[in-house]
Protein backbone atom coordinates (compact mmCIF):
# COMPACT_ATOMS: atom_id res chain seq x y z
CA UNK A 1 0.00 0.00 0.00
CA UNK A 2 2.85 2.26 1.00
CA UNK A 3 4.65 1.32 -1.71
CA UNK A 4 2.03 2.16 -4.32
CA UNK A 5 1.63 5.49 -3.35
CA UNK A 6 5.50 6.18 -3.39
CA UNK A 7 5.32 4.43 -6.56
CA UNK A 8 2.58 6.80 -8.01
CA UNK A 9 4.41 9.65 -6.29
CA UNK A 10 7.61 8.75 -8.04
CA UNK A 11 5.59 8.17 -11.08
CA UNK A 12 4.08 11.38 -11.06
CA UNK A 13 7.63 13.54 -10.22
CA UNK A 14 8.98 11.62 -13.46
CA UNK A 15 6.08 12.40 -15.50
CA UNK A 16 6.60 16.12 -14.00
CA UNK A 17 10.62 16.42 -14.95
CA UNK A 18 9.80 14.58 -18.42
CA UNK A 19 6.85 17.29 -19.39
CA UNK A 20 8.85 19.92 -18.35
CA UNK A 21 12.07 18.67 -20.00
CA UNK A 22 9.86 18.70 -23.45
CA UNK A 23 8.09 21.67 -22.70
CA UNK A 24 11.59 23.58 -22.64
CA UNK A 25 12.94 21.82 -25.90
CA UNK A 26 9.44 23.10 -27.44
CA UNK A 27 10.43 26.59 -26.46
CA UNK A 28 13.66 26.56 -27.63
CA UNK A 29 12.13 24.74 -31.50
CA UNK A 30 9.62 27.33 -31.54
CA UNK A 31 12.29 30.23 -31.63
CA UNK A 32 13.90 28.60 -34.03
CA UNK A 33 10.97 27.94 -36.17
CA UNK A 34 10.66 31.64 -36.55
CA UNK A 35 14.18 32.04 -38.56
CA UNK A 36 13.10 29.20 -40.88
CA UNK A 37 12.49 29.99 -44.56
CA UNK A 38 9.57 30.67 -46.21
CA UNK A 39 7.86 32.68 -43.80
CA UNK A 40 4.14 32.30 -43.90
CA UNK A 41 3.68 36.30 -43.70
CA UNK A 42 -0.48 36.08 -44.61
CA UNK A 43 -0.69 33.48 -41.63
CA UNK A 44 1.00 35.72 -38.82
CA UNK A 45 -1.82 38.19 -40.82
CA UNK A 46 -4.45 36.07 -39.83
CA UNK A 47 -3.34 35.08 -36.43
CA UNK A 48 -2.32 38.94 -36.06
CA UNK A 49 -6.41 39.51 -36.85
CA UNK A 50 -7.48 36.34 -34.59
CA UNK A 51 -5.39 37.54 -31.16
CA UNK A 52 -5.30 41.61 -31.84
CA UNK A 53 -8.35 42.53 -33.77
CA UNK A 54 -10.86 40.00 -32.05
CA UNK A 55 -9.82 40.98 -28.66
CA UNK A 56 -10.72 44.20 -28.80
CA UNK A 57 -13.98 44.21 -27.87
CA UNK A 58 -13.28 41.99 -24.15
CA UNK A 59 -10.21 44.30 -23.77
CA UNK A 60 -11.87 47.77 -24.72
CA UNK A 61 -14.83 46.31 -22.03
CA UNK A 62 -12.36 45.02 -19.43
CA UNK A 63 -10.28 48.27 -19.47
CA UNK A 64 -13.00 51.02 -19.26
CA UNK A 65 -14.46 49.15 -16.41
CA UNK A 66 -11.36 48.52 -14.45
CA UNK A 67 -10.15 52.38 -14.96
CA UNK A 68 -13.97 53.27 -13.59
CA UNK A 69 -13.32 51.22 -10.51
CA UNK A 70 -10.13 52.18 -10.04
CA UNK A 71 -11.53 55.72 -10.68
CA UNK A 72 -13.83 55.56 -7.57
CA UNK A 73 -11.88 53.60 -5.36
CA UNK A 74 -9.24 55.79 -5.77
CA UNK A 75 -10.93 59.01 -4.81
CA UNK A 76 -12.70 56.90 -2.12
CA UNK A 77 -8.98 56.20 -0.38
CA UNK A 78 -7.17 59.55 -1.53
CA UNK A 79 -10.80 61.82 -0.48
CA UNK A 80 -10.02 60.91 3.31
CA UNK A 81 -6.24 62.30 2.92
CA UNK A 82 -7.32 65.70 0.82
CA UNK A 83 -5.36 63.88 -1.88
CA UNK A 84 -7.41 64.00 -4.85
CA UNK A 85 -5.45 65.61 -6.87
CA UNK A 86 -2.54 62.56 -7.45
CA UNK A 87 -6.43 60.30 -8.71
CA UNK A 88 -4.70 60.40 -12.38
CA UNK A 89 -0.89 59.38 -10.91
CA UNK A 90 -2.61 56.72 -9.06
CA UNK A 91 -4.71 55.35 -11.91
CA UNK A 92 -2.23 55.57 -14.40
CA UNK A 93 0.36 54.01 -12.80
CA UNK A 94 -1.68 50.97 -11.53
CA UNK A 95 -2.74 50.43 -15.05
CA UNK A 96 0.64 50.61 -17.19
CA UNK A 97 2.69 48.97 -14.21
CA UNK A 98 0.37 46.04 -13.09
CA UNK A 99 -3.60 45.91 -14.30
CA UNK A 100 -3.01 46.99 -17.92
CA UNK A 101 -0.30 44.25 -18.67
CA UNK A 102 -1.76 41.59 -16.22
CA UNK A 103 -5.43 41.73 -17.49
CA UNK A 104 -4.69 41.94 -20.77
CA UNK A 105 -2.75 38.56 -20.32
CA UNK A 106 -5.79 36.84 -18.62
CA UNK A 107 -8.06 37.50 -21.26
CA UNK A 108 -6.19 36.74 -24.05
CA UNK A 109 -4.98 33.65 -22.11
CA UNK A 110 -8.78 32.97 -22.02
CA UNK A 111 -9.75 34.04 -25.25
CA UNK A 112 -7.08 33.23 -27.88
CA UNK A 113 -4.66 30.75 -25.85
CA UNK A 114 -7.69 28.02 -25.56
CA UNK A 115 -8.38 28.30 -29.32
CA UNK A 116 -4.53 28.04 -30.15
CA UNK A 117 -4.55 24.92 -27.88
CA UNK A 118 -7.58 23.60 -28.71
CA UNK A 119 -6.85 23.89 -33.27
CA UNK A 120 -3.31 22.22 -32.36
CA UNK A 121 -4.67 19.63 -29.70
CA UNK A 122 -7.92 18.70 -32.74
CA UNK A 123 -4.78 18.76 -35.48
CA UNK A 124 -2.55 16.47 -33.50
CA UNK A 125 -5.35 13.89 -32.70
CA UNK A 126 -6.65 13.79 -36.03
CA UNK A 127 -3.25 13.07 -37.71
CA UNK A 128 -3.05 16.51 -38.74
CA UNK A 129 -0.01 17.26 -37.39
CA UNK A 130 2.30 14.09 -38.29
CA UNK A 131 0.98 14.04 -41.60
CA UNK A 132 2.77 17.75 -41.83
CA UNK A 133 5.95 15.60 -40.29
CA UNK A 134 5.60 13.28 -43.03
CA UNK A 135 5.31 15.85 -45.81
CA UNK A 136 9.16 16.91 -44.63
CA UNK A 137 7.28 20.04 -44.07
CA UNK A 138 8.49 21.63 -40.65
CA UNK A 139 5.18 22.09 -38.06
CA UNK A 140 6.90 24.69 -36.19
CA UNK A 141 7.77 26.98 -38.86
CA UNK A 142 4.01 25.94 -40.52
CA UNK A 143 1.90 26.41 -37.53
CA UNK A 144 3.51 27.52 -34.27
CA UNK A 145 6.01 30.49 -35.38
CA UNK A 146 2.89 32.12 -37.08
CA UNK A 147 1.04 32.12 -33.02
CA UNK A 148 4.01 32.89 -31.37
CA UNK A 149 5.13 35.97 -33.46
CA UNK A 150 1.42 37.05 -33.15
CA UNK A 151 1.26 37.03 -30.11
CA UNK A 152 4.31 38.84 -28.90
CA UNK A 153 3.13 41.20 -31.53
CA UNK A 154 -0.53 41.95 -30.23
CA UNK A 155 0.05 41.18 -26.67
CA UNK A 156 1.93 44.25 -25.91
CA UNK A 157 -0.49 46.72 -28.85
CA UNK A 158 -3.32 45.55 -27.03
CA UNK A 159 -1.74 46.25 -23.38
CA UNK A 160 -1.10 49.96 -24.20
CA UNK A 161 -4.83 50.29 -25.59
CA UNK A 162 -5.94 48.47 -22.25
CA UNK A 163 -4.19 51.39 -20.55
CA UNK A 164 -5.37 54.21 -22.59
CA UNK A 165 -8.82 53.12 -22.49
CA UNK A 166 -8.50 52.21 -18.96
CA UNK A 167 -6.68 55.68 -17.87
CA UNK A 168 -9.53 57.56 -19.86
CA UNK A 169 -12.57 55.18 -17.78
CA UNK A 170 -10.44 56.63 -14.61
CA UNK A 171 -10.62 60.29 -15.97
CA UNK A 172 -14.57 59.72 -16.14
CA UNK A 173 -15.40 58.29 -13.25
CA UNK A 174 -13.14 60.55 -11.19
CA UNK A 175 -13.17 63.79 -12.84
CA UNK A 176 -16.92 63.88 -14.62
CA UNK A 177 -18.80 61.91 -11.73
CA UNK A 178 -16.91 62.70 -8.56
CA UNK A 179 -15.99 66.14 -9.31
CA UNK A 180 -11.99 65.98 -9.28
CA UNK A 181 -10.07 69.12 -11.23
CA UNK A 182 -9.18 67.43 -14.69
CA UNK A 183 -5.82 69.44 -14.97
CA UNK A 184 -4.97 68.17 -11.59
CA UNK A 185 -5.51 64.79 -13.18
CA UNK A 186 -3.70 64.90 -16.18
CA UNK A 187 -1.39 66.95 -14.55
CA UNK A 188 -0.39 64.22 -11.64
CA UNK A 189 0.03 61.81 -14.48
CA UNK A 190 2.28 63.61 -16.25
CA UNK A 191 4.70 64.32 -13.91
CA UNK A 192 4.60 60.43 -11.94
CA UNK A 193 4.94 58.50 -14.72
CA UNK A 194 8.05 57.91 -16.07
CA UNK A 195 9.79 55.94 -18.88
CA UNK A 196 10.62 53.01 -16.69
CA UNK A 197 7.44 52.69 -15.38
CA UNK A 198 6.24 52.16 -18.97
CA UNK A 199 8.94 50.01 -19.42
CA UNK A 200 8.25 47.86 -16.92
CA UNK A 201 4.90 47.44 -18.55
CA UNK A 202 6.13 46.70 -21.74
CA UNK A 203 8.55 44.29 -20.39
CA UNK A 204 5.91 42.48 -18.50
CA UNK A 205 3.34 42.59 -21.39
CA UNK A 206 6.16 41.13 -23.76
CA UNK A 207 7.16 38.50 -20.96
CA UNK A 208 3.27 37.05 -20.71
CA UNK A 209 2.59 37.05 -24.56
CA UNK A 210 5.75 34.49 -24.57
CA UNK A 211 4.25 32.34 -21.53
CA UNK A 212 0.76 32.19 -23.01
CA UNK A 213 1.49 31.29 -26.84
CA UNK A 214 4.38 29.22 -25.06
CA UNK A 215 2.00 26.62 -23.04
CA UNK A 216 -1.36 27.06 -24.67
CA UNK A 217 0.33 25.79 -28.00
CA UNK A 218 2.69 23.48 -26.57
CA UNK A 219 -0.28 21.85 -24.12
CA UNK A 220 -1.61 21.62 -28.06
CA UNK A 221 1.17 20.22 -29.68
CA UNK A 222 1.66 17.36 -26.97
CA UNK A 223 -1.66 16.89 -25.93
CA UNK A 224 -1.35 12.96 -27.13
CA UNK A 225 1.82 12.60 -24.77
CA UNK A 226 0.38 14.15 -21.40
CA UNK A 227 -0.77 11.66 -18.95
CA UNK A 228 -3.92 11.48 -17.21
CA UNK A 229 -6.27 13.19 -19.92
CA UNK A 230 -7.75 10.51 -21.77
CA UNK A 231 -7.80 10.28 -25.38
CA UNK A 232 -9.91 12.23 -28.23
CA UNK A 233 -12.10 15.10 -27.89
CA UNK A 234 -12.09 14.46 -24.03
CA UNK A 235 -7.88 15.10 -23.94
CA UNK A 236 -8.38 17.79 -26.26
CA UNK A 237 -10.89 19.37 -23.64
CA UNK A 238 -9.00 18.53 -20.90
CA UNK A 239 -5.92 20.17 -21.90
CA UNK A 240 -7.28 23.32 -23.06
CA UNK A 241 -8.49 23.56 -19.63
CA UNK A 242 -5.38 22.98 -18.27
CA UNK A 243 -3.46 25.29 -20.80
CA UNK A 244 -5.65 28.29 -20.25
CA UNK A 245 -5.33 28.01 -16.02
CA UNK A 246 -1.14 27.02 -16.72
CA UNK A 247 -0.93 29.86 -18.46
CA UNK A 248 -3.26 32.51 -16.05
CA UNK A 249 -1.20 31.29 -12.78
CA UNK A 250 2.48 31.55 -14.86
CA UNK A 251 1.24 35.30 -15.58
CA UNK A 252 0.32 35.80 -12.11
CA UNK A 253 3.81 34.48 -10.47
CA UNK A 254 5.97 36.29 -13.15
CA UNK A 255 4.40 39.00 -12.37
CA UNK A 256 5.50 39.14 -9.18
CA UNK A 257 8.62 37.93 -9.86
CA UNK A 258 9.24 40.55 -12.52
CA UNK A 259 7.61 43.54 -10.38
CA UNK A 260 10.36 42.37 -7.65
CA UNK A 261 13.40 42.60 -9.81
CA UNK A 262 12.74 45.21 -12.06
CA UNK A 263 11.03 47.82 -9.36
CA UNK B 1 10.40 1.60 -60.56
CA UNK B 2 11.50 2.18 -56.85
CA UNK B 3 14.45 0.42 -56.21
CA UNK B 4 14.22 1.02 -52.64
CA UNK B 5 14.59 -1.86 -50.12
CA UNK B 6 13.54 -2.02 -46.80
CA UNK B 7 15.02 -3.82 -43.98
CA UNK B 8 14.24 -4.60 -40.56
CA UNK B 9 17.04 -5.30 -38.74
CA UNK B 10 16.54 -7.35 -34.75
CA UNK B 11 14.44 -4.20 -34.24
CA UNK B 12 12.97 -4.01 -31.01
CA UNK B 13 9.92 -1.67 -29.73
CA UNK B 14 8.17 -1.60 -26.12
CA UNK B 15 5.89 0.73 -24.47
CA UNK B 16 5.30 1.17 -20.83
CA UNK B 17 1.76 1.20 -19.80
CA UNK B 18 0.22 4.00 -17.47
CA UNK B 19 0.26 0.94 -14.50
CA UNK B 20 4.23 0.73 -15.85
CA UNK B 21 4.19 -2.32 -16.94
CA UNK B 22 6.01 -3.22 -20.04
CA UNK B 23 4.66 -4.21 -23.54
CA UNK B 24 6.47 -5.58 -25.76
CA UNK B 25 5.36 -4.56 -29.69
CA UNK B 26 8.50 -5.66 -31.56
CA UNK B 27 10.85 -8.48 -30.23
CA UNK B 28 14.26 -8.40 -32.37
CA UNK B 29 11.89 -8.45 -35.25
CA UNK B 30 14.22 -9.10 -39.11
CA UNK B 31 12.31 -9.13 -42.36
CA UNK B 32 12.98 -7.32 -45.58
CA UNK B 33 10.35 -5.41 -47.64
CA UNK B 34 10.94 -5.86 -51.32
CA UNK B 35 11.36 -2.91 -53.85
CA UNK B 36 8.45 -1.85 -56.32
CA UNK B 37 6.31 -4.53 -54.68
CA UNK B 38 3.65 -4.62 -52.22
CA UNK B 39 4.00 -5.85 -48.67
CA UNK B 40 0.54 -6.22 -46.92
CA UNK B 41 1.24 -5.91 -42.31
CA UNK B 42 -1.30 -7.42 -40.97
CA UNK B 43 -2.41 -8.53 -37.72
CA UNK B 44 -4.60 -8.29 -34.71
CA UNK B 45 -5.64 -4.85 -32.88
CA UNK B 46 -2.70 -3.50 -30.76
CA UNK B 47 -0.11 -6.18 -32.43
CA UNK B 48 2.05 -2.97 -33.85
CA UNK B 49 1.14 -2.90 -37.13
CA UNK B 50 0.69 1.02 -37.32
CA UNK B 51 3.72 1.41 -35.04
CA UNK B 52 5.62 -0.35 -37.53
CA UNK B 53 5.05 2.47 -40.24
CA UNK B 54 5.42 4.99 -37.67
CA UNK B 55 9.26 3.46 -37.02
CA UNK B 56 9.49 3.45 -40.60
CA UNK B 57 8.69 7.14 -40.82
CA UNK B 58 11.29 7.80 -38.23
CA UNK B 59 7.87 8.90 -36.18
CA UNK B 60 8.96 6.83 -33.08
CA UNK B 61 12.23 5.80 -32.33
CA UNK B 62 12.74 2.10 -32.12
CA UNK B 63 14.35 0.91 -28.32
CA UNK B 64 17.30 -1.49 -30.20
CA UNK B 65 18.33 -2.74 -33.97
CA UNK B 66 18.07 -0.73 -37.20
CA UNK B 67 15.78 0.05 -40.23
CA UNK B 68 18.28 0.31 -43.27
CA UNK B 69 15.82 1.99 -46.32
CA UNK B 70 17.80 1.99 -49.54
CA UNK B 71 21.12 1.32 -47.76
CA UNK B 72 21.08 3.47 -45.09
CA UNK B 73 20.90 3.31 -41.62
CA UNK B 74 17.16 5.77 -40.25
CA UNK B 75 17.39 5.14 -36.78
CA UNK B 76 20.14 7.51 -36.01
CA UNK B 77 18.85 10.65 -38.42
CA UNK B 78 17.57 13.37 -36.67
CA UNK B 79 16.80 17.23 -37.61
CA UNK B 80 17.49 17.88 -41.41
CA UNK B 81 18.73 14.13 -42.54
CA UNK B 82 15.10 12.87 -41.18
CA UNK B 83 13.50 15.31 -43.26
CA UNK B 84 15.53 14.56 -46.12
CA UNK B 85 14.61 10.75 -45.30
CA UNK B 86 10.96 11.61 -45.17
CA UNK B 87 11.14 13.43 -48.72
CA UNK B 88 10.76 9.87 -50.12
CA UNK B 89 7.81 9.04 -48.72
CA UNK B 90 4.19 9.00 -48.95
CA UNK B 91 1.63 8.93 -46.46
CA UNK B 92 -2.18 7.39 -46.93
CA UNK B 93 -3.74 7.94 -43.24
CA UNK B 94 -6.31 6.08 -41.70
CA UNK B 95 -7.88 9.16 -41.06
CA UNK B 96 -6.97 10.87 -44.30
CA UNK B 97 -5.33 13.47 -42.15
CA UNK B 98 -6.53 16.55 -44.42
CA UNK B 99 -6.25 19.54 -43.24
CA UNK B 100 -9.97 20.81 -42.06
CA UNK B 101 -9.53 24.08 -42.50
CA UNK B 102 -8.05 23.47 -46.49
CA UNK B 103 -10.27 22.87 -49.52
CA UNK B 104 -9.14 20.01 -51.32
CA UNK B 105 -7.44 22.18 -53.82
CA UNK B 106 -5.42 23.67 -50.84
CA UNK B 107 -4.43 20.43 -49.68
CA UNK B 108 -3.39 18.63 -52.50
CA UNK B 109 -1.18 21.91 -53.24
CA UNK B 110 0.32 22.10 -49.81
CA UNK B 111 3.09 19.55 -50.28
CA UNK B 112 3.86 21.45 -53.48
CA UNK B 113 3.70 24.77 -52.81
CA UNK B 114 6.39 23.90 -49.60
CA UNK B 115 8.70 21.51 -50.29
CA UNK B 116 8.93 22.79 -54.65
CA UNK B 117 9.73 25.79 -56.48
CA UNK B 118 6.88 25.99 -58.88
CA UNK B 119 4.66 28.75 -59.88
CA UNK B 120 1.19 28.70 -58.59
CA UNK B 121 -0.12 28.03 -62.55
CA UNK B 122 2.22 24.77 -62.70
CA UNK B 123 0.66 23.97 -58.94
CA UNK B 124 -2.53 24.36 -60.44
CA UNK B 125 -2.14 22.41 -63.39
CA UNK B 126 -0.66 19.36 -61.29
CA UNK B 127 -3.29 19.72 -58.94
CA UNK B 128 -6.24 19.41 -61.02
CA UNK B 129 -4.64 16.30 -63.06
CA UNK B 130 -4.39 14.86 -60.04
CA UNK B 131 -7.71 15.32 -58.58
CA UNK B 132 -8.95 13.59 -62.38
CA UNK B 133 -6.98 10.77 -62.24
CA UNK B 134 -8.54 10.38 -58.84
CA UNK B 135 -12.15 11.40 -59.66
CA UNK B 136 -12.26 14.41 -57.56
CA UNK B 137 -12.50 17.02 -60.03
CA UNK B 138 -15.49 19.29 -59.33
CA UNK B 139 -15.10 18.95 -55.55
CA UNK B 140 -11.07 21.10 -55.62
CA UNK B 141 -13.37 23.78 -53.39
CA UNK B 142 -15.14 21.71 -50.66
CA UNK B 143 -14.06 21.17 -47.59
CA UNK B 144 -12.93 17.67 -45.71
CA UNK B 145 -15.92 18.14 -44.01
CA UNK B 146 -18.31 18.12 -46.90
CA UNK B 147 -16.52 14.98 -48.44
CA UNK B 148 -17.33 11.31 -48.19
CA UNK B 149 -15.59 8.59 -46.70
CA UNK B 150 -13.92 7.42 -49.95
CA UNK B 151 -13.66 10.50 -51.20
CA UNK B 152 -11.53 11.86 -48.27
CA UNK B 153 -9.08 9.00 -49.00
CA UNK B 154 -9.06 9.68 -52.88
CA UNK B 155 -7.78 13.12 -51.66
CA UNK B 156 -5.32 12.10 -49.50
CA UNK B 157 -4.00 9.76 -51.95
CA UNK B 158 -4.01 12.61 -54.53
CA UNK B 159 -1.77 14.64 -51.21
CA UNK B 160 0.45 11.65 -51.10
CA UNK B 161 1.68 11.23 -54.68
CA UNK B 162 2.16 14.71 -55.56
CA UNK B 163 5.90 14.70 -55.24
CA UNK B 164 6.16 10.83 -56.52
CA UNK B 165 7.25 9.12 -53.70
CA UNK B 166 9.38 5.99 -53.45
CA UNK B 167 7.90 4.33 -50.81
CA UNK B 168 3.76 4.85 -50.20
CA UNK B 169 2.96 3.70 -46.84
CA UNK B 170 -1.20 3.02 -46.30
CA UNK B 171 -2.45 2.81 -42.57
CA UNK B 172 -6.03 0.75 -42.80
CA UNK B 173 -6.69 2.74 -46.10
CA UNK B 174 -10.50 1.30 -46.33
CA UNK B 175 -11.57 1.29 -42.70
CA UNK B 176 -15.39 2.66 -42.63
CA UNK B 177 -15.49 1.91 -46.11
CA UNK B 178 -18.45 0.29 -48.16
CA UNK B 179 -17.08 -2.66 -49.99
CA UNK B 180 -17.26 -1.22 -53.75
CA UNK B 181 -15.58 1.83 -52.18
CA UNK B 182 -12.82 -0.27 -50.73
CA UNK B 183 -12.25 -1.85 -54.25
CA UNK B 184 -12.40 1.22 -56.10
CA UNK B 185 -8.87 2.42 -53.86
CA UNK B 186 -7.57 -0.67 -54.19
CA UNK B 187 -7.67 0.17 -57.97
CA UNK B 188 -6.44 3.62 -57.05
CA UNK B 189 -3.61 1.87 -55.37
CA UNK B 190 -2.38 -0.85 -58.19
CA UNK B 191 -3.26 2.04 -61.17
CA UNK B 192 -1.02 4.52 -59.11
CA UNK B 193 1.58 2.37 -58.32
CA UNK B 194 1.78 1.30 -61.61
CA UNK B 195 2.61 4.02 -63.43
CA UNK B 196 4.79 5.59 -60.28
CA UNK B 197 6.49 2.35 -59.41
CA UNK B 198 6.80 2.95 -55.83
CA UNK B 199 7.20 0.37 -53.39
CA UNK B 200 3.98 0.04 -51.31
CA UNK B 201 3.22 -0.87 -48.37
CA UNK B 202 0.00 -1.41 -46.69
CA UNK B 203 -1.05 -1.79 -43.23
CA UNK B 204 -4.93 -3.40 -43.16
CA UNK B 205 -7.81 -5.47 -41.45
CA UNK B 206 -9.50 -5.88 -44.53
CA UNK B 207 -7.44 -8.92 -45.21
CA UNK B 208 -9.13 -11.44 -47.83
CA UNK B 209 -9.33 -8.30 -50.47
CA UNK B 210 -6.16 -6.59 -49.47
CA UNK B 211 -4.20 -9.86 -50.32
CA UNK B 212 -4.85 -9.27 -53.85
CA UNK B 213 -2.58 -6.74 -54.19
CA UNK B 214 0.11 -8.19 -51.95
CA UNK B 215 3.35 -9.27 -52.87
CA UNK B 216 4.60 -10.79 -49.30
CA UNK B 217 2.51 -10.67 -46.31
CA UNK B 218 3.55 -10.08 -42.78
CA UNK B 219 1.73 -11.21 -39.65
CA UNK B 220 2.36 -9.41 -36.56
CA UNK B 221 1.25 -11.70 -32.99
CA UNK B 222 2.78 -10.44 -29.58
CA UNK B 223 6.33 -9.06 -30.96
CA UNK B 224 6.88 -11.98 -33.31
CA UNK B 225 6.83 -11.27 -36.79
CA UNK B 226 6.36 -14.20 -39.73
CA UNK B 227 6.82 -13.37 -43.59
CA UNK B 228 5.78 -15.31 -46.26
CA UNK B 229 6.51 -14.70 -49.69
CA UNK B 230 2.79 -14.67 -50.91
CA UNK B 231 -0.59 -14.45 -49.33
CA UNK B 232 -0.82 -18.05 -50.72
CA UNK B 233 1.85 -19.68 -48.68
CA UNK B 234 0.21 -18.33 -45.39
CA UNK B 235 -2.50 -21.56 -45.75
CA UNK B 236 0.49 -23.71 -45.07
CA UNK B 237 2.05 -22.16 -41.94
CA UNK B 238 1.50 -24.97 -39.29
CA UNK B 239 1.87 -21.94 -36.45
CA UNK B 240 -1.14 -22.08 -34.47
CA UNK B 241 -1.47 -18.43 -34.28
CA UNK B 242 -1.43 -18.25 -37.80
CA UNK B 243 -3.56 -20.87 -38.56
CA UNK B 244 -5.93 -19.02 -36.45
CA UNK B 245 -5.78 -16.07 -38.19
CA UNK B 246 -6.51 -17.90 -41.46
CA UNK B 247 -9.44 -19.32 -39.95
CA UNK B 248 -10.84 -15.91 -38.66
CA UNK B 249 -9.75 -13.76 -41.44
CA UNK B 250 -9.18 -15.07 -44.92
CA UNK B 251 -11.63 -17.97 -44.82
CA UNK B 252 -12.80 -16.21 -48.28
CA UNK B 253 -9.49 -15.62 -49.47
CA UNK B 254 -9.36 -17.63 -52.73
CA UNK B 255 -13.10 -17.12 -53.62
CA UNK B 256 -11.92 -13.52 -53.51
CA UNK B 257 -10.54 -12.24 -57.08
CA UNK B 258 -12.84 -8.95 -57.42
CA UNK B 259 -9.59 -7.26 -57.52
CA UNK B 260 -7.32 -7.62 -60.40
CA UNK B 261 -3.52 -6.78 -60.15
Amino acid sequence: MQLNAISRLGNSGLSAIIDLGRMGTYLFQMIVGCFRLPFRFSELIRQMHFIGVGSLTVIFFTAASTGMVLGLQGYYSLHKYGAEGMLGSAVALTLIMELGPVLTALMVAGRAGSAMCAELGIMRISEQIDALDCMAVDSFRYLISPKLLATIISVPILTVLFDVVGIAGGYVAGVHLMGVNPGSYIDGMQKSVTNHDILLGAVKSFVFALLIVWICTGRGYFVHMIKGTGFGARSVSKVTTQAVVYSSISVLVFDYLLTAILL
Amino acid sequence: MSDTEIEFRDVEKAFFKEDGSKQVILDKVSFTIPAGKTTVVAGGSGQGKSVTLKLILGLLQVDGGQIIIGGQDTTTLKGRQLKALRTRFGVLFQSSALFDSMTVFENVALPLRERTQKTESEIRKQVLSSLEELELLGHENKFPAQLSGGMKKRAGLARALQLQPEIMLFDEPTTGLDPVMAMEIYQLFARTQERIGYTSIIVSHDIPKIFNLADQVVVLNNGAMDVFPSPEAIQWSQKPHIQEFVKTTMGELYQSHLVEK
